[in-house]
């Protein structure tokens, strides 16, 4: 710090002079750097099978080149537009359902004045978001058992015959997705309260003085000023509609109900880790990175024109 | 207009918010009940709310199974482990990050870790890299894959931008190297964030099932959540037991129980650090 003064006058030494300024900074990064390269970029580098036909005894390097091979048996196989279907619909009816209930939640939770009360809905609403996909599903086998569940009872108590929910294709999408709010609802809506909670409340006196009333005042007043909110995540959302997590939809599928329940991930693993095909279990995954880039930056594109909103 | 009387709106609020605590708490509510009740009520559907013959039956039997011990051993190790490494990193790399007028290939770094958000190799590259590593059936196979995350890297880097130039540089002058500086100057000052990111680490290993499940094959290194879905999801019976007409305990009562002792940390933990997560994620909401 002490030669700052002395300037040098090469950019070969002014940029010396910034590595020797930003040394330790290199250093505290590194260890970062390295995680990253092994974690994210190596796996990167490691698509290049998806076009090859690897063999764990020849390697990454050894294998042969099959070009698109892999894609095109994809293409072909029986259950392919199943797949994609069933990995849009879960996350397209996801958010359909999802997205607005903790937008709601949050206007409500607004208008609550009293504090502690607030505070404690808030604490127990955050709760299911800190519980497991395992344990959640775990419950939701345990509550739909056919012979011992808690709801199949109360069908039954309704004058229902019980529902065998997990072996039906049909109820998969709305365990799933239902299970899904339950779990996000609460935590989803810290954003928007933040969001809220930021409005300026001369806003509200003012269309109270103008005799708005309550519902009025969250149309016209609320829910404008948390707009740009809204349509960012909304942005995310919409980026992310064909990628759907292994963990859940594994968890809660059984091979009864996989025409509605097997999604692109699924099949991936049941390729790649059961079945031993690798390289055609990357080319999907490939496939599926693929799509969900093109989603993102187009959802992030047409809200740059639209709203002038955007990501990056 | 809104004084004392009682409006509709009032009403109608009450009503859902109650609606949405209840519906959060009733299935914990019912499976403590349940995993307390006696054989008889838990096989006749008799518990709604409260327990019915109060009795500790099926948490003796979870304790006694060596198999679920272990799982929770193994699962307190991969959390300390995992925070602990996550959390140095992390550390490090977003304060180094924070400085982006004297990092030399700012942008570049940014880059490379920005992209990693938006794309990855996927499930099967992931694996063969790990096995490349020979990492395949370690600990380490549970805690380093997961231990750095894009966003987390990117949320303390903004709130280390916050940190007061002035002081950064009186610093300098004391005669501390930017390691020094993070160590006496800032982290002290960061309790919110460190806080809310050591809770959500180790609460994300606390439930993380993939990597175990997938890189894991030796049953003496599972952690408690692939247990969890052998036991419950799958329905394999407990290590050792044979839960029989004899027995005093049904297998819904063990397997609540399992479920309460696998979520009862967590759900412990969490309510106190509350008022910095909120804090913590409304730094990497509104900036990020």
């Amino acid at each position: 710090m002490s030669n700052t003064n002395i300037l040098p006058k090469t950019g070969m030494g002014r940029f010396l002079k910034r590595l020797n300024d930003s040394k330790y900074l290199l250093i505290m990064i590194l260890p970062m750097l390295t995680f990253f390269i092994l974690f994210n970029y190596l796996p990167m580098y490691g698509i290049i099978i998806a076009f090859k036909q690897y063999s764990p005894f020849k390697g990454f390097f050894d294998s042969p080149w099959v070009g698109f091979k892999h894609f095109q048996t994809f293409f072909a196989y029986q259950h392919a537009w199943r797949l994609i279907r069933n990995t849009f619909l879960l996350s397209f009816y996801s958010l359909i359902w999802g997205f607005p209930a903790p937008i709601i939640f949050a206007l409500i939770l607004n208008e609550v004045k009293n504090e502690r009360g607030k505070k404690l809905v808030q604490t127990v609403t955050y709760m299911p978001h800190f519980i497991s996909t395992v344990v959640v599903v775990s419950m939701i086998t345990m509550f739909l058992s056919p012979s011992t569940g808690i709801v199949n009872k109360l069908v039954e108590a309704l004058g229902y015959k019980k529902i065998n929910f997990m072996i039906n294709p049909g109820w998969f999408r709305p365990i799933y997705i239902a299970s899904g709010i339950w779990q996000g609802v609460g935590w989803g809506s810290i954003i928007y309260l933040a969001a809220l909670s930021n409005i300026d409340p001369t806003l509200y006196a003012s269309a109270m003085i103008d005799g708005a009333n309550k519902l009025q005042r969250i149309i016209h007043i609320s829910i404008p000023c948390i707009a740009p909110t809204i349509i960012t995540l909304l942005i995310l959302r919409t980026g992310n509609l064909m990628s759907v997590g292994f963990e859940k939809a594994f968890l809660l599928q059984g091979t009864a109900t996989y025409e509605t329940s097997d999604v692109i991930q699924t099949f991936v693993y049941r390729q790649g880790m059961r079945a031993g095909n690798m390289s055609y279990a990357t080319a999907i995954g490939l496939f599926n990175s693929v799509i969900n880039l093109c989603f993102l930056v187009s959802a992030n594109y047409i809200s740059r024109r639209v709203n002038e909103t955007s990501l990056w | 207009m809104e004084k004392k009387k009682i409006s509709i709106w009032t009403v109608l609020k009450v009503v859902f918010l109650t609606f949405m605590v209840l519906i959060t708490l009733y299935p914990f509510i019912f499976m403590v009940s349940a995993s307390l009740s006696d054989k008889l009520s838990v096989m006749r559907n008799e518990i709604i709310l409260w327990p019915k013959g109060l009795n500790f039956e099926a948490y003796k039997f979870v304790f006694r199974d060596r198999r679920i011990f272990r799982a929770y051993e193994n699962t307190i190790i991969y959390v300390v482990l995992g925070t602990a490494i996550s959390m140095t990193v992390t550390t490090l790399g977003a304060y180094g990050l924070s400085k982006k007028n004297r990092l030399v290939f700012f942008k570049f770094f940014n880059l490379l870790i920005v992209i990693t958000m938006f794309f990855g190799g996927g499930m099967i590259p992931k694996y063969l890299v790990v096995k490349e590593l020979k990492l395949l059936d370690t600990i380490w196979a549970v805690v380093l894959p997961s231990a750095i995350s894009a966003w987390n890297v990117i949320v303390m880097r903004t709130f280390f931008m916050e940190f007061p130039e002035e002081i950064e540089q009186s610093g300098f002058i004391d005669g501390l190297n930017d390691l020094g500086v993070l160590y006496y100057l800032v982290l002290p000052t960061s309790g919110a964030i460190l806080a809310t990111m050591s809770l959500f680490n180790a609460v994300g290993y606390w439930n993380s099932f993939m990597e175990p499940f997938l890189y894991l094959q030796d049953q003496k290194k599972l952690p408690l959540q692939v247990i969890l879905r052998s036991i419950v999801i799958q329905g394999s019976s407990l290590e050792n037991q044979y839960v029989s007409v004899d027995t005093p305990v049904v297998e819904e009562s063990l397997k609540y129980a399992t479920i309460i002792v696998s979520v009862i940390p967590i759900m412990t933990i969490y309510p106190f650090t509350q008022k910095y997560f909120m804090k913590g994620v409304m730094v990497g909401s509104l900036k990020g």
